[in-house]
């Protein structure tokens, strides 16, 4: 992996500022003084849910339109007909999806590709992606996308200008610490939070969907069905 | 293409080119409704957190505790970023971190690039290193896009292009990109920044990026952004190169739940950034193959030795502190000659430059504190710009105009007689310089020489003709 750049000894640097750093903090740091010091720190903010199961879920549904996102609420047994409805009111037929997605949620009526390695020039050609969903934030109305099967790799969700996201209601927390709480298991993977779709208010702070990622979002929400 | 990044080694001195920004008021009415706007926004989601206190308290902890361990985070961090697969460099200042990032990009065997909005790279002025490589850095975020081709210079830390309202915006686009007929809805400015860049994107192999966050723990390299851009430069190429401070580690993975809260709600006005992107070295079904993060030291460890100084290294580059400054808002961000503008960059900067530039900055503060309270992670600005305009006159030697004047007034001050005397003569001096107002009240409107500055922008009250110790001598012998 390592490239020669053909600048000066680099090791040399590396030696230089970790001194520097030692005769500025007046000694060596190491993991017992670091994790003890860590430990200490004092956290009295907010890491637990405060609302009750029902209301986090609203919560969530609220923060999502907030940030302009369409959201449907279903049962498990409907998923793929509220796609179907969702990808047809949009005029979407060609979606491109990830490895691992459960057959059960596409309905027949669209063709799904499955991305398979595709050039991000392929990607650019679909309608739009569907994927599943790690896990989402009512607080902030995010989603939360790793590389896993179901979720796909990163330039999948991107390129397409439209996304169609299905988020399980176990899989909704309240807040952001109870949302790193459980990515640390997997908190090597490569990690996507979004909360809406693509914004930007560079010009005149006029808030403008869509620049670089997907412009229009679907989230469907699946649980009990209310 | 770029144009010169802000250099404080050339630029005017603050109160000159603030000097010339107030003259323009339409940079002014630009900064203002920006300003005004995110202030707004970040009010209201700010008092939406009942634990927001608590989240600055551990916010400032964190970055406190991550300072004074920072030799072992830093090494824990290249330990398990080498790991993973990343390349770890480290650069002593600007010149070696520049050296690195070209031969790297030479290496990926590309002449040009795609970059995600990085003060760090502008920092180092790595466009202009780039280009005289034969380089091309396309800048990918909107506000970035239309500094670039604008050959203008970022005035914000988080909005860098809030100086330009749309039809300026417009004017560079038409000429840039060749587009006669362009609107001129916000809409149509990103809908032909998204077309320009598209093309971009899918074809160059190479990206460069700074970081919000370096995470020890893991390894993992968190960015922050809105518009998708730093989402494509991270995937969608071969190479990878991200340049980022030595300030820029947080221990664990676990530390981002207080940032993610502090940083998107502080910069923006949003509970969360539209993208938050983390990776771990290199992931051989997801983004690029070969991924090097370079480590810059540039002054940094300067500022870390510096007991008062040092919770300048705290800063998450919220730009809170910018929106909030009533010198800011009238002045915008270039006067600061920096990139860093606003009260941060008015402390950053001058320790950047090692004291040696940038000597006016410490003075670009009315010192009212509205930076102290809005920054999420709690660093006293005011207190670092005392500090350093202690440094300043320090630095300046006992020589100096204003030390004279500061030892002539601990002079007089330390005697009751030389004080009397200094009030007489004092009396004497001005009255030439008095003029009467319709009340018959004495005002001063013009003072010669160093103390003219006080009455440039505010006329002084002439002395009283008797002071208080005089009425009182005169009680004592007249009186009851």
């Amino acid at each position: 992996m390592g490239v020669d750049t053909g600048a000066a000894p680099l090791g040399s640097a590396r030696a230089e500022i970790l001194q520097r750093i030692r005769a500025a903090t007046g000694g060596v740091s190491n993991t017992e003084v670091a994790r003890a010091g860590w430990t200490r720190l004092p956290r009295e903010y907010r890491r637990a849910a405060t609302r009750e199961r029902e209301a986090v879920l609203e919560l969530l549904e609220d923060r999502l339109r907030d940030y302009d996102a369409n959201v449907v609420r279903t049962g498990r047994d409907r998923v793929s007909a509220i796609v179907a409805k969702m990808l047809s009111e949009r005029g979407k037929t060609r979606m491109v999806v990830p490895p691992g997605i459960p057959n059960e949620w596409l309905p027949v009526v669209v063709e799904f590709v499955v991305d398979e390695g595709l050039s991000a020039a392929e990607l650019d050609r679909f309608d739009g992606v569907m994927t599943g969903s790690t896990m989402a934030i009512a607080q902030t109305g995010t989603v939360i996308l790793q590389s896993v099967p179901g979720q796909g790799r990163r330039a999948v969700t991107l390129v397409p200008d439209y996304q169609l996201c299905v988020v399980c209601e176990e899989d909704v927390v309240e807040t952001v610490p109870e949302a790193m709480a459980r990515l640390q298991e997997t908190a090597e993977l490569p990690t996507t939070f979004f909360s809406g779709p693509s914004a930007t208010a560079d010009i005149e702070m006029t808030r403008i969907k869509g620049v670089h990622g997907p412009r229009y979002l679907d989230v469907v929400l699946v649980g009990s069905g209310i | 293409m770029s144009g010169s990044a802000l250099d404080p080694k050339t630029a005017p001195v603050f109160p000159i080119a603030a000097r010339t920004a107030m003259k323009d008021g339409q940079l002014r009415r630009n900064v203002r409704h920006a300003t005004d706007v995110i202030q707004a926004k970040r009010a209201r989601v700010v008092a939406e957190m009942p634990d927001w206190q608590e989240l600055r308290e551990a916010g400032k902890q964190i970055r406190q505790h991550t300072m004074e361990n920072l030799d072992f985070y830093l090494e824990e961090f290249e330990a398990n970023c080498t790991r993973a697969g990343g390349v770890v460099h480290w650069a002593r200042d600007a010149a070696e971190a520049r050296q690195i990032i070209v031969g790297l990009v030479k290496a990926s065997g590309s002449d040009e690039v795609i970059k995600i909005k990085s003060m760090t790279t502008e920092e180092i002025q790595l466009n202009s290193a780039l280009e005289a490589a034969g380089i091309h850095p396309y800048e990918t975020d909107l506000a970035e896009l239309i500094i670039q081709l604008g050959h203008d210079q970022p005035s914000h830390i988080v909005v860098p292009a809030l100086h330009k309202n749309r039809q300026q915006i417009r004017e560079i686009f038409q000429r840039e990109m060749n587009l006669p007929k362009l609107g001129e809805r916000p809409e149509d400015l990103a809908d032909a920044a998204r077309i320009f860049l598209r093309e971009k994107f899918l074809r160059v192999k190479t990206g460069v990026s700074g970081a919000n966050f370096l995470i020890a723990e893991t390894g993992g390299v968190c960015i922050v952004e809105s518009e998708g851009n730093g989402r494509m430069c991270l995937t969608l190429p071969e190479t990878l190169i991200a340049v980022a401070g030595i300030d820029k580690v947080v221990p664990r993975f676990a530390d981002l739940e207080v940032l993610f809260q502090l940083l998107p709600r502080s910069a923006t006005g949003e509970r969360m950034n539209p993208y938050n992107s983390i990776w771990t070295g290199v992931n051989a079904a997801d983004g690029p193959r070969a991924f090097h993060v370079v480590l810059m030291d540039n002054a940094r460890t300067e500022i870390l030795a510096d007991a008062e100084g040092r919770q300048t290294l705290n800063c998450i580059r919220c730009g809170a502190c910018q929106n909030a400054c009533p010198v800011y808002r009238q002045t915008g961000g270039h006067a600061y000659g920096s990139v860093y503008a606003g009260p941060i960059g008015a402390i950053l900067t001058p320790q950047l430059q090692e004291m040696h530039h940038a000597q006016s900055l410490p003075y670009a503060s009315s010192l009212c504190g509205a930076c102290y309270e809005v920054c999420p992670v709690k660093i006293n600005i005011p207190e670092v710009l005392i500090h350093l305009r202690n440094k300043v006159v320090k630095q300046n030697g006992p020589l100096n105009v204003e030390a004279f004047a500061m030892k002539m007034m601990g002079m007089i001050f330390l005697s009751e007689h030389r004080f009397r005397a200094a009030q007489r003569m004092g009396r004497m001096a001005e009255a030439p310089l008095v003029r009467r107002d319709e009340k018959g009240e004495g005002w001063i409107g013009w003072l010669p020489g160093m103390l003219g500055g006080w009455t440039k922008v505010r006329d002084l009250q002439e002395m009283p003709q008797e002071t208080f110790r005089d009425w009182w001598k005169k009680r004592g012998t007249h009186g009851s």
